[in-house]
């Protein structure tokens, strides 16, 4: 177990030290001088020297690269050109907001996708099965920001059941978090039939059907229970998918989390910002990413075998 | 190929040709601004409104059509040129080669894809050409790894082994005798990926980096007339319909071209 952990955080550092040089040298090719992007155009002259001694020019590209690195694990991701706000603070305030509306988000998507997945699997090539993965293509080919705004022309503009945009409570939450389920319902849809199907067609499932359990049973107690571990893997992985949903869904909605901020800054061009949305995004998903490996290893006695003398 | 591929692959085909055949069939011109009949409601004369600068809402959905849809295909084309090429090089000659570009394209694929597509389109002026790069960027990753695999598995098959055997040289055993083998895969790839690449540009154009005002494309008319959702929603209806039908298109050609080619699995 230690050493899986271990190997595992091992592979990392060599990614997140990937992300953090393509994030930097996106930040030395944007326009103007790359200092300013990282410190900020109305940030003081100490500032900016002291940036220009960390991340300086005249020096290597390796030692630039080290004290961005630096400037990055102090939290230090520069102020944004307009408000003169640090970009981590604003950052730190719009996270749990971000947080909650995916959360939610796979709340809802959760259940609904694992049910269609499964009901679509149990009747394989049957009507039910067909419409299903209509409605699943349908789902993954219908862009956010689009069926957002269709979600609230209905049930905010016309019926009146919700607030058309705002952060709050759950009245507010409701529609960005189902604009966003939408999609991820239908991806989980499709891998739930896909791992079902392929554990229906397993031995030991032939085995239970042949000492006479009931199929119901067999359904819960074997095919549920196996197909569960991929597909909750499949959730984590996917969580990507949701932060960049989030840059589209807060912005219809006006919901005050990461991805209207990144969305604030495209459109002043407000680079610290639009970095510090970039950088903070991917590292959280990587990390996410990693905790859901370990909890895979956690839950699957197989992965626990043949992870450890792998 | 199935009866959805084929339906999809018609209802594509119409499409493409009423987006290229769009101006010889309105009247308006997609960018002709009309103040006297702004913000119209869907009639004989414009069956699909106008919007709030009186521009005929239907020329501008089939100009758009036509700028989105050629972004995919170029973005399409590009991704799998590098990526087909990469993924050859690192299953073939494995080693160092394929130790540094699978790190790449793990790396890649690392960042959640519209965050890299931002990140690589701010670095450049708005425009087409922008859009088409940021895809790329990001896109030719999945091309690389999925090739990759398959000439993994190639280089292992018999047919492969046997062309060796009689003396072929390297290039000869990968270009002649592997890369044919990879064109179901590629075709298959192409189709998936052309409803993402669809959404994708849809997304950059949403968010002001991809094509300027007046230049219409799906993504941008529903941004610039989203605050018009409620009074006059046929300016945001039509655009959304079309990226979607356009995607669910692309994505059913794509899995029944992967039923038709057997999964995707190499040959033995």
């Amino acid at each position: 177990m230690k050493l899986y952990v271990l190997r595992r955080s091992a592979l990392l550092v060599p990614l997140l030290l990937g992300i953090t040089f393509i994030t930097f040298t996106l930040t030395k090719s944007l326009p103007g001088d790359p200092v300013y992007t990282l410190a900020g155009e109305r940030a003081s002259t100490e500032t900016v020297e002291k940036i220009r001694k960390e991340i300086g020019s005249d020096k290597g590209l390796a030692s630039q690269y080290a004290g961005y690195i630096s400037l990055l694990a102090r939290g230090e991701m520069g102020r944004s050109y307009y408000t003169n706000r640090k970009v981590a603070d604003d950052l730190r305030g719009k996270f749990p907001h971000t947080l909650v509306l995916a959360l939610s988000a796979v709340l809802m998507a959760f259940p609904l996708g694992v049910l269609l997945g499964f009901t679509a699997a149990l009747r394989r090539n049957g009507i039910a099965d067909r419409l299903i993965s209509a409605v699943s293509v349908a789902g993954l080919s219908t862009p956010v920001f689009w069926s957002g705004l269709m979600l609230m022309l209905l049930f905010s503009l016309r019926l009146k059941l919700f607030p058309p945009s705002g952060t709050g409570g759950l009245r507010y939450l409701f529609l960005p978090s189902l604009t966003l389920a939408l999609p991820a319902a239908a991806t989980l849809s499709r891998v739930t039939r896909v791992t079902v199907l392929d554990i229906m067609g397993t031995a030991y499932i032939r085995t239970a059907r042949a000492k006479g359990m009931k199929m119901a049973k067999i359904n819960i107690v074997h095919v549920m229970k196996n197909a569960l571990i991929p597909i909750i893997t499949v959730t984590g992985l996917d969580l990507g998918s949701y932060l960049n949903g989030a840059v589209l869904t807060e912005t219809i909605f006006g919901w005050d989390g990461i991805g209207r901020y990144a969305m604030e800054g495209i459109m002043k061009r407000d680079y610290p910002v639009i970095m510090g949305c970039i950088v903070v995004g991917t590292v959280v998903v990587v990390l996410i990413n990693f905790l859901v490996d370990l909890l895979y290893f956690l839950v699957d006695p197989r992965v626990r075998v043949h992870g450890s003398d792998r | 190929m199935d009866l959805t591929g084929k339906i999809s692959a018609v209802v594509l085909t119409f499409i493409l040709c009423s987006s290229l055949l769009g101006p010889l069939m309105v009247a308006q011109g997609p960018d002709v601004i009309d103040l006297e009949g702004i913000r119209k409601p869907p009639s004989v004369r414009h069956p699909l409104g106008t919007d709030s600068l009186g521009r005929d809402v239907l020329a501008r959905v089939l100009e758009g059509g036509r700028i989105s849809i050629s972004i995919s295909v170029f973005s399409v084309i590009i991704s799998t040129l590098i990526g087909l090429s990469l993924g050859l090089s690192a299953g073939y000659l494995g080693g160092v080669a394929d130790a540094v570009i699978l790190a790449a394209v793990d790396l890649v694929l690392a960042f959640p894809a519209l965050l890299l597509a931002i990140g690589v389109s701010i670095l450049l002026p708005p425009g087409l050409y922008t859009v088409v790069i940021a895809i790329s960027a990001v896109g030719w990753a999945p091309f690389a790894r999925l090739t990759r695999g398959y000439v993994l598995a190639l280089r292992s098959a018999s047919f492969v082994e046997a062309a060796t055997a009689v003396g072929c040289t390297r290039a000869r055993v990968l270009f002649v005798h592997i890369l044919p083998h990879c064109i179901p895969l590629v075709l298959v790839m192409t189709g998936l990926k052309m409803g993402g690449y669809i959404l994708t540009e849809a997304a950059l154009s949403f968010l002001g980096l991809g094509a300027q005002p007046p230049q219409a494309t799906w993504g941008s008319m529903i941004s610039a007339n989203r605050v018009l959702v409620n009074s006059c929603p046929w300016t945001v209806l039509s655009p959304g319909v079309m990226i979607a039908v356009t995607a669910i298109c692309f994505n059913l050609l794509g899995d029944s071209l992967q039923i038709h080619y057997g999964e995707g699995r190499p040959p033995r």
